[in-house]
Parts: C-alpha cells; structure tokens; sequence
C-alpha cells in the first residue's frame, strides 16, 4: 500500500502527491514519515510533504482518548482526537477547550503545531497556553515526553512549531468548565474601521470572545462596514433550551467554477449579510454558529474553484494608537487582488512556543482568490508592511510569503532551526513550508 | 444495551464502540493486537465513565470465540448485541499473488465469520433473543473486476446473513447486515477515495440506528444504496467492459 495520493492544502493552491500512511497505531506510521498531517485545514504547504512522493503519517485515526480527570480537568488524549469529538464528547458535560480556533475540523495535534488562538485570544491567549504535556517521536526515532519542566526548550519549539520538532503522539490539554453548552452573544452592527478598531478593544474589556467581520468590498463610505460579534458562555439560567449537537451540515459536492465566485457576487453576499445583519440584538447563540459559522458548508473551499484561494493573517501590533491598523487598510484598499472577507481579531498575549505567532495588537485575516503572480504581489505588499510595523504572520495561513520576508519579520527563526536541529541533526522532519521558509533540503 | 464488538479497535468498529459508549451503552472489546485493544478499551472508559473491557478475538483462530464471548458475557453481566466488524482485505492483485494470504482471507471473512455468528446466535436465542449486526460489503453484491476474491466472501455472507433474519428473527434474533461502500479507515489508506466515501463516525451512527430499529439491510454512506442498484441491474457485457 505505497500508492502515491495528490495531497493539498485547504487554500488549494498547490497539491503534492505522497504516501501518506493513515493508522491508529501513529507510532507505527510514523516511525519511517518526515511528517505528521491531520486534518489538513492548514491553508498554504503547511502539512504538505517536503518533496513529491515523501511518506508522511496522517493522525486522524489515532484519535483516542487516553485519561481525564474529572476534578482538574487534565484531558490526556492521541494527537489525531478532532475538536469536533472532542466537542462531542465533553460540552454535554459542562467542559470545552479554553481555546477553539474558527473550525471544528482540526486535530489536537493540529493545535498545538499551530498554536491556534480564537475569539478569547485577549483573555485565554494561544491553545498553547492550557498544553501541559507532549509526546513526541523525534526525527531520530526516539519517542520523548516534553512539558514545562521536562524538556521545557523542545516543548516549546513544538507548541506553534507546525509540526518540525517531531510527531506529535500524545497530548494533554487543560480542559475548562463551562456553566452551559449555549452562547449568550451580542452583535452590533458598524459602519467605519476606526469604530470597529475602538469598540473591539473596548469590548474586550468586558466579553471573553469578540471578533468583528468586515465589508472591504463595499465602494467610498461603506467601505470597512461590518460587525462586531461578542460572546461568553451563557449562565445555567440563561441557558432555557436543550442544545442538539446534531449540526446538519451540507456539501459542496464539486468545485465551483471560478467565474461564480467572483468580485460582483462577493460585494453583493457581503451587502446582503451586512443588510441581513440586525442593529443591534443580543440573545442565545449556538456554540456552532457562533465558533464555526462555516463548518456547515463542508468543503467550502470549493467555492473558490480550481484555482484556489488563499488566506493571508497578520497581525499589526498597536498599543494605544490605532494608527497603524488604519494604514493597513489603506494598503489593502489598495490591493489588486479584491479581499473577499476580512476577520479582525483583538491579541494581548504573546504566544508561548517558540515562534508562536501572536503578539499583542489587532489580527487580520484575509480571504482572496487565487491569480497567478496578482496574488504573489499582493502577498508581498502585504508582508512589507507587516514587516515595516514590526508584526508576524501566520505561518498556518500561508502558503506564498518569501524567505526573506519572513527571516525579516522573525528573528526568532534562527534560533528555532537551531532547537530543530539539535533534536534532529539529520534533518529529517520537514514539510513544504520548511523547505520554502526555513531552509530545509528539498 | 450491552454489546460486545469485534473489531472495536480499528476503523468502523471502534467508532460503532465510542457512539455506543457515548451514549451509555455498555461495551466489551473484541480483536487483535492486545496494545490496541487496550487503548481503545481505555479510551471508551474515558467517554463513557464505566471501566470497559477486553479480549483477543481472532477471526483466523475460531478455538478463541468461546473464550471471548465467555468473558464479554461476564463482563457486561449477560450480552443482547453483538457487533462484528473485522475482516481481512487486500486488494485483488495482492490476493491474487499471495495463496496463503488468500486462504486467510477467505477463512476468515466467511468460514470462521459464520462460525462466529453460528456460535452467537445459539448464545443470544437461549437467552431469549438479541442482535447480531455483522459488517458485509457492498463489494459483495455484484462480481466485479477489482474485488473478485473480496468480494466473493461478501456475497457470500450477505446470503447467510439475509437467511439467519429469516429464520430467526420470529424468536427474538435480529440480524443485521452492514454494506459499506468505500470508508476512509486504516483498511482503504492508500486506495484514492472515489465519489461518496464516508467517515466512519458517520457510518456509526447509521449504523446504530439501524440496530435501535432492527433494520435488516443498510448500506452507508446512504448513495452507495443506488451506485449498488445501478450496478445489480447492468448486463454482464457491460460489466465485462467497465473497471469498476
């Protein structure tokens, strides 16, 4: 069973093909991989193999639960356990994830390489932050345990490492209790940036999940128009009604061609969603809608047609200015790719891996279709700006940044690859993003 | 329910055991490799709160049914389902090369499968009726060019299977046939997944209830249903022509 399957991304922009060994005995699959995938939602080469035909190990089968503790709340698990069993399994039962990332299809593995951060990133910080034990198969073979004080150096590098320290087993996680499965949220309706910019700090102060969505679409006034959605877990008397996980989620069966979904049909899904979009309103929310509004289209991606799309997430650090925020969209304005959606998130807390990427500041992640060398401009616009202004991407997000530009903007890198190859002198763990970013031998 | 599943430690099975487990049921583990059989058992503890346990049950070794059943049935303090999922499979090339793994093949996916069944269904009809829900193939349907061999014990024990609900399910026995068509589970990594291929969480929870209802026939995922009528109903000059 040595068949080679064309593997991608979830921007699919590129595709590889690899032997990719699927098992529930991971640390048989992995013993003879260069890399450990999951669920693949990471959206450029992220989990993609170093060079065509490459065997790499997919998790998703080893997803088995291995201890919990009911008093602490200590959730010990195999790497391939998706937050959507994980969902399954613990909200009947008054217990989450401190830290959910925006879609349920990813693995526990998967979270802790990229260190995912959510709406709550201004209170909770990275998913990094609630990991308290790792085991790891290092590129030598050898099987490790790592944690704050046992081999605190590689449990960092491994926390947002997008998988290059080794094979992430096993992990433990720091559940928390949530008083009901429900969302009291509250959503306002916003009309210019600099107001969104302002009101998604101030509301930070008083909610756990903020996150405002924004029209860049939209022409002249409107432009930046949008919606600040807050949230925190609704109170046991808040909460009337019994909630059903059973989502019923649909489809998309074949890819769309790309003319469907182009600048006119965006601006016009943006305009409805923003006329669609009460005033304001507050009330229960389902933890579905409110966490993954877009789970329930499977395979969206595929609305974006053959070509793909990508998404580009950095984040613009801001103290108490929101100077710097504003000329980022001044500079997205400007852009010749159009930003089909645009998600601002508030960041406090630096990320505790080693190239984590969260610093404090405002997050932006933006959605755009793929145009060969457009995109490629578009990306390094971007990236220069990131740089100039002292912020970080996302390395989970993309597929398309130049090594320079990233070696620019992370000083961390050296160090990292240092980590890496002291735990791994032969260099044999790497993906497509390390041989684009890091250096690695192809 | 208390219900002993053969093969809960890989693929379809094991989801079948965590949806049962989830919901309250009581389950057993049966099958190979006594590290994952562990793993798994340790793991439907942890989603349903009540220890879980198991025993090697080895379709190529019939002197362990008894044994295992025994345990199961001690375990769960009496047994009214039972759930068989394992099978060996490899693709027609391979079994085409390889006699010995043939023979296996063979024995084990009908001969030491309805040696199983038999010894279960006197076990459940003495205690007065029960379930027995056994994982066949949609491969076993029609023969066709890449699942000749496959595919012929499925046939063969989809017959079997329709015959014991037949017979039996007027005193208590249901029987219930599973056909999957393509799954993404350790048994199809490597093969490229064609239209409608399921997960198998997906797969369990229709199969659960099909065992709450007692349904005797289901395929999953659901469309496999009329890729499968399309193909029972095709002359033969055409399936002499096609590759699937």
């Amino acid at each position: 069973m040595s068949a080679l399957s064309p593997i991608c991304g979830w921007g699919r922009t590129s595709t590889v093909m690899a032997d990719e060994r699927l098992s529930e005995n991971l640390e048989r699959i992995t013993r003879e991989a260069t890399l450990t995938r999951g669920l693949g939602r990471s959206y450029g080469d992220a989990s993609l193999p170093h060079a065509s035909g490459a065997r790499i190990a997919n998790s998703v089968l080893a997803n088995r639960l291995i201890s919990f503790n009911l008093e602490t709340g200590a959730l010990r698990a195999e790497a391939g356990l998706s937050l959507q069993s994980l969902k399954e399994i613990f909200l009947p039962r008054g217990w989450f994830t401190p830290v959910t990332p925006g879609t349920q299809f990813v693995t526990l593995g998967g979270m802790v390489a990229s260190d995912v951060h959510g709406k709550n990133q201004h209170v909770e910080g990275d998913f990094g932050h609630h990991v308290r034990w790792i085991r790891l198969r290092l590129g030598s073979g050898e099987i490790v345990e790592c944690s704050e004080t046992v081999e605190p150096e590689l449990f960092f590098a491994t926390i947002g490492g997008m998988g290059l320290t080794g094979h992430i087993l096993e992990v433990e996680i720091q559940m928390q209790r949530v008083e009901s499965p429900w969302i009291w949220q509250r959503r306002e309706r916003i009309h210019d940036v600099a107001i969104t910019l302002r009101r998604l700090r101030e509301a930070g102060e008083q909610w756990p999940f903020t996150v405002a969505w924004l029209d860049l679409l939209a022409d002249g006034r409107d432009f930046g128009r949008g919606a600040l959605m807050c949230g925190r877990w609704a109170t046991r008397a808040e909460a009337t009604k019994p909630l059903s996980l059973q989502v019923k989620r649909r489809a998309v069966p074949v890819d769309v061609p790309g003319i469907v979904l182009n600048r006119r049909a965006m601006r016009l899904f943006n305009a409805v969603q923003f006329k669609w979009s009460q005033r304001d309103s507050e009330g229960l929310e389902h933890p579905e809608t409110f966490f993954y509004p877009l789970d329930k289209l499977l395979d969206w991606n595929r609305m974006y047609g053959k070509w793909g799309f990508i998404q580009h997430q950095a984040v613009i650090p801001c103290d108490d200015s929101i100077e710097p925020a504003l000329q980022y969209f001044d500079l997205i304005r400007t852009l010749e790719v159009p930003v089909y959606l645009c998600v601002l998130k508030d960041c406090a807390h630096e990320g505790r891996g080693t190239i984590s990427f969260p610093l404090q500041g405002y997050t932006f992640a933006l959605d755009l279709p793929f145009r060969p060398d457009a995109t490629q401009r578009a990306v390094d616009r971007l990236n220069e700006f990131v740089i100039e202004n002292g912020g970080r991407i996302y390395l989970t997000k993309d597929g398309h940044t130049r090594a320079e530009h990233l070696r620019a903007m992370d000083p961390r890198l050296d160090g990292f690859n240092e980590l890496r190859r002291r735990w791994d002198p032969e260099g044999r763990i790497r993906s497509a993003l390390s041989v684009r970013l890091l250096g690695d031998t192809p | 329910m208390r219900a002993a599943v053969l093969g809960a430690s890989q693929g379809m099975g094991r989801a079948v055991a965590r949806r049962l487990a989830q919901r309250g049921d009581q389950v057993f583990v049966l099958g190979i490799e006594p590290e994952q059989l562990e793993k798994s058992a340790k793991d439907l503890e942890v989603i349903s709160g009540q220890p879980v346990g198991w025993v090697e049950c080895d379709l190529l070794r019939p002197e362990t049914f008894g044994p295992a059943l025994d345990r199961a049935e001690e375990a769960l303090g009496g047994l009214d389902t039972v759930v068989i999922t394992a099978a060996i499979f490899a693709s027609q090339e391979r079994l085409e090369e390889d006699t010995e793994l043939l023979r296996n093949m063979l024995l084990a996916n009908f001969t030491n499968t309805v040696l199983l069944c038999e010894e279960v269904r006197r076990r459940l009809l003495a205690r007065g009726g029960g379930t027995l829900c056994v994982f066949s193939s949609v491969a076993g349907d029609r023969g066709r060019k890449p699942v000749v061999l496959y595919g012929a014990t499925k046939g063969g024990l989809s017959k079997y299977l329709e015959g014991l609900d037949h017979r039996f399910r007027s005193q208590g026995l249901v029987t219930i046939c599973v056909k999957p068509g393509f799954v993404k589970t350790g048994m199809t990594a490597g093969l490229k997944p064609p239209p409608f291929a399921g997960e198998p969480e997906d797969v369990a929870r229709r199969v659960v209830r099909a065992i709450d209802r007692g349904k005797p026939l289901i395929y999953v995922p659901p469309p496999w249903r009329f890729v499968m009528m399309i193909i029972r109903c095709l002359p033969r000059f055409v399936m002499r022509r096609i590759k699937f």
